[in-house]
Order: structure tokens, then sequence, then C-alpha cells
């Protein structure tokens, strides 16, 4: 199993997660998150005084998958929130040792 | 107030008293002695008008400027001072400000308001309308310093504070001007408060900012405003409760206090598109922040000069109060390095001290369009209206620099001013009153 972090464009959440439930994935976590990378922060301006906001809103989604799902699950996110700009954000891909269905207490791909 | 009206009401009265005046029907047209219901129906609305520009217009102005971790102990300032103040009028301040005594203070005769019963009247609405209105003037002038020591000043320093303050600079700075006193008499035009409420709140602001010192990490620390929408919301109730702050300043229901309603209106206009036109030409995009500001600087500008000027005067003087305001707050923010925090030197004081200025140019009768409604008694040019505007403010803004400070001294002898630098950074929410704005 694969856990699949994608860290994207706030206003790309709906077109995102629309895609991947009609790609077949159920189950998507999102959090506020706050970062910066190669598209770094923005200047705000509050009567003359001008503060570097190195901090970017964005949105983690985390979803686990099954690894031959693995493939798919990037693509539909890398299409859906491309904007083509800098600050599109990126795609962590890891390995899942063990995943519990807390109500039922089945394991593996089953939790899924 | 107008003490134009004051002076001419005063004279009127007097006439009245000598010659006998034969028949009531002059006494009711003039409205001298006896009560007239209307004008008390306004004032009272004033009065409600201007206390909501306190509560909780600027403290909801303020407390959106401020950090999450202080946005409670800006409301909590402003709050009491409400309360602190309105007491102290109550046992002493309202005296010395309007009753008899010298040219700089009034006397203690009404202190507590002895001898004011439910007849009294203060020109022809009840003294008690009167005392209620002038009140609230009282609490807003020091609840606008708040914005200067915002975010690192000790609470009990705060009240000790503003108490000494009310007591040994607004109350006889309100005597001299609206109170019968010496700059009243050399007929100062100020008829809502440019000297009495903006000139001495601003200028109390920047010596408490300089005495006090900066926050920790002012400049270079950011420190963006935490809820502009509450600020806006406050902006938007502290323009409509000025109506009440200048069109009750007629202390009547009459075509002065609808001249002073519009001319208030119309400035706070000019302000809010010179301040954001300013802002396009410097840095591209207007913004919501300078607008309200620009707001703020149109409405104090006026304040001073809204019984006296007519429309296009007030809208040069809203147009010139974006400007040079825009230009002061960034001067001393970014050039003097000044931690005024929530710029009301800049704003409200220097709006005060050009609004005073130019009272005494646009009440002219003689600019054309941008004519006013005359002179104060005994003066006849804008040369010599414009030096008795100035010697108002180099007065009040000098006394109040002064008093100001020995009042910051005497304060630090009793509790230091400031939080300690760990209550600093926790906020004063938490270090000043055990509780969060906040718990999301």
């Amino acid at each position: 199993m694969k856990k699949i972090e994608a860290i994207i464009k706030p206003f790309k959440l709906e077109d995102v997660k629309t895609a991947l439930k009609e790609g077949g994935f159920f189950g998507l976590t999102v959090a506020e998150v706050k970062g910066f990378g190669k598209q770094m922060g923005h200047t705000e301006l509050y009567r003359g005084a001008e503060y570097q906001i190195d901090f970017v809103s964005k949105l983690m989604l985390t979803l686990v998958v099954d690894d031959d799902m693995r493939d798919k699950a990037i693509e539909i996110i890398v299409e859906a929130a491309n904007t083509g700009k800098i600050g599109d954000g990126k795609i962590f891909v890891s390995s899942v040792e063990e995943v519990v269905r807390i109500r039922t207490g089945e394991t593996g791909s089953q939790a899924l | 107030m107008n003490s134009l009206n004051r002076n001419k009401m005063k004279s009127f009265t007097f006439f009245i008293g000598v010659v006998l005046a034969p028949t009531s029907l002059l006494a009711g047209e003039l409205g001298a002695s006896e009560l007239s219901t209307g004008n008390t129906a306004w004032i009272l609305t004033s009065t409600a008008l201007v206390l909501f520009m306190t509560l909780p217009g600027l403290a909801l102005f303020y407390g959106g400027l401020v950090g999450t971790k202080n946005v409670l102990s800006v409301l909590m300032q402003c709050f009491s001072i409400t309360a602190v103040i309105s007491v102290l009028w109550l046992i002493g301040l309202y005296s010395m400000a309007f009753s008899e005594g010298t040219a700089f203070v009034g006397g203690l005769s009404k202190a507590m308001l002895n001898g004011v019963t439910l007849d009294s009247l203060s020109g022809d609405i009840p003294e008690s309308v009167f005392f209620m209105f002038q009140m609230t003037f009282a609490i807003i002038t020091p609840a606008l310093i708040v914005g200067a020591f915002a975010e690192r000043m000790k609470f009990n320093a705060m009240l000790l504070f503003s108490i000494l303050w009310a007591i040994f600079v607004y109350a006889p700075i309100c005597h001299w001007v609206w109170g019968g006193g010496w700059l009243q008499q050399m007929g100062l035009l100020d008829f809502a408060g440019g000297t009495v409420v903006h000139v001495t709140a601003g200028i109390a602001a920047l010596v408490t900012a300089l005495v006090m010192g900066k926050r920790s990490g002012f400049p270079n620390v950011a420190r963006p405003p935490h809820n502009l929408t509450m600020t806006v919301t406050g902006a938007g109730m502290l323009w409509v409760g000025w109506f009440g702050f200048n069109g009750g300043s007629a202390l009547g229901a009459n075509g002065t206090a609808g001249m002073a309603m519009l001319v208030t209106h119309i400035s706070a206009s000019g302000g809010v598109i010179s301040w954001s036109l300013m802002e396009v030409k410097k840095y591209g995009k207007p913004s919501v922040l300078g607008a309200v500001t620009g707001m703020v600087a149109g409405l104090g500008t006026i304040t001073p000069a809204s019984g006296f000027v007519g429309p296009g005067g007030a809208l040069l003087i809203g147009l010139i109060a974006g400007v040079v305001c825009f230009y002061a707050t960034n001067y001393i923010k970014n050039v003097l390095h000044i931690d005024d925090s929530l710029d009301v030197f800049p704003v409200h004081g220097v709006g005060g001290i050009i609004g005073t200025l130019m009272a005494g140019i646009f009440c002219s009768p003689a600019l054309g369009v941008f004519s006013g409604f005359g002179f104060a008694q005994g003066i006849d040019s804008i040369s010599s209206q414009v030096y008795v505007q100035a010697v108002g403010v180099l007065a009040t803004g000098t006394y109040t620099g002064v008093a100001t400070f020995a009042i910051l001294k005497v304060v630090a002898l009793i509790t230091p001013l400031r939080v300690s630098e760990d209550e600093e950074t926790e906020g004063l929410d938490i270090s000043q009153h055990e509780e969060r704005g906040y718990y999301l």
C-alpha cells in the first residue's frame, strides 16, 4: 500500500476531489497547511508597513491506495491540480506498513 | 460644540435679561430659555451615536488591527475607559470643563451635578442631556490614545494614565475651548473637537509612543492586523456615529446640524477617495485598510470645521486629509520609526491640526463655491482667523504634550508602564486578563 500526500493550491481542491471520485478513489483527508518552495511568499502592505509573508497557504491531501492504483492516483492529481504556474505543489509517495479499520478490526487492503 | 452659537446665545440671553424682551413670541422664536423638545430629541440621539462610536465602533476598529493575542486587551481598554471616565465625569470632570471658573479651568460647583434638577437647562436642552452628550466626547478622547500604546501597556498603568489624563488634559482644554475659557473668548473655531479631541489625543499618542518605546521586534517583525473584517465593521460604525459627533455639536436640530452632517459625510468620502488614490499611485493597489483609514482622516479633519464650512470646503478638506495623513503615516512609521501602534498621531493628530487650520480658511464667506458661514465674532479676515486657529493648535498641542509626558512619568513611579517582555510575547489577553479572544 502507498500513501500519497499531495500539496496543492487551495482552490484546486474541488477539481482534484471530483477527479479522484470519478477515478474510483474513495477516502481522502485534507489539511490546511502553510509552507514555501520555489514560489516563495508574497508581500503584504498595511498602512505603509510592508511585510514579507514567507509561508503560503496550501492544502495537503492524504490518501492511501493499493500498490497497483498508485500511478493512476498520481496521474489524476497531477492533471486536476495543474495550472501550469509556479506554486502548483508537489506529491510525495511513501510505503505504508499497515492499515486498520477501527470499526471492524480489518487490516491491509481490506481496510482501505 | 459651536462656540460661535454659544457666544451668540449668551449675548442674546443677556439682551433679554436687560431689555426685558416684551413678547414671548420673540423668546419662543429664538428658543433662548425655553426647553426645545426637537433640539433635545436630536441631542439625545447624538449622545447615543457618539457612545456607539467608542462602544463598539472604535473598540472593533482597533481590535481588528492588533494581533489575536491582544484583541481582548484593546476591547477591555475601551470598555473600562468608558466606565471610569463616565464616573469621573459625574464626580468632577463635567464641572471642571463647563462650570464657571477661571479662563483655564472650571470650578467644582457642579461636582456630582450639584444643583442640577430635571428642569435645569443648558441653552434650550436639559442640562442632563448636555452632560451626557459631552461625556461621550470625554470618553472617546482617551480611548483614541489606546491605539498608540496597544499591545504593550500594563492594564493598571493604562487606567491610571487615562484617569490622570482626563483630569489634567481633557477637562481643562475642554474648558478653554468650549467651557467659556480663554481660547473660546479669543474666537477659536472648533466645532466638534479638532483641538479638544483630535489634537489632544494625537499629541498624547505621539508622546506615549515615544515614552513607552517600540513593541518588541518593531519594525522588522510582521504584525499584520488579525481581523480586517472587524476593523471595517468598526469603521462603518465610526462613520455613522460621527453624524452625532459633528451634527450633535450644533446643540440643536437645525440648519447648522444638517450642514454639519452633510460636510462630515462629504469629507469622509473625500478622505476615502484620496487615500485610496495615493495607494494606487504608490503601490499599485488600493487596500481596504487604506480606504477606512482615509475615512477616519477625513472625519477627524472635518471635525473642527464641520459647523463653519460649506460642502465645497468640506470636499477639499476631505481630499487634503487623505493625502496629508497618508504621507504623515508613512513618515512616522518608515522614516522616524516611531511605534505609534495604530497610527493615532498621523491620522487623528495631523488631521485635527490641519482641520483646525483649514476651518479658519474655509469658514470665509467670500470663497465662491468653497465658502463657509463666517468668521468668529469680532474677526473679519482669513488671516486673523487662521492666526487664532494656529494659537489654538499650538496651545492645546503644547500643553497636551507637556502634561502627557509628566503624567506618564508620575504613573511610572507607581507602576511600570509596560508589561514584561515575556508577557508581551505571550500577549496581553492572557497576561493581563487571563482569557483569550478566540478558541477555534
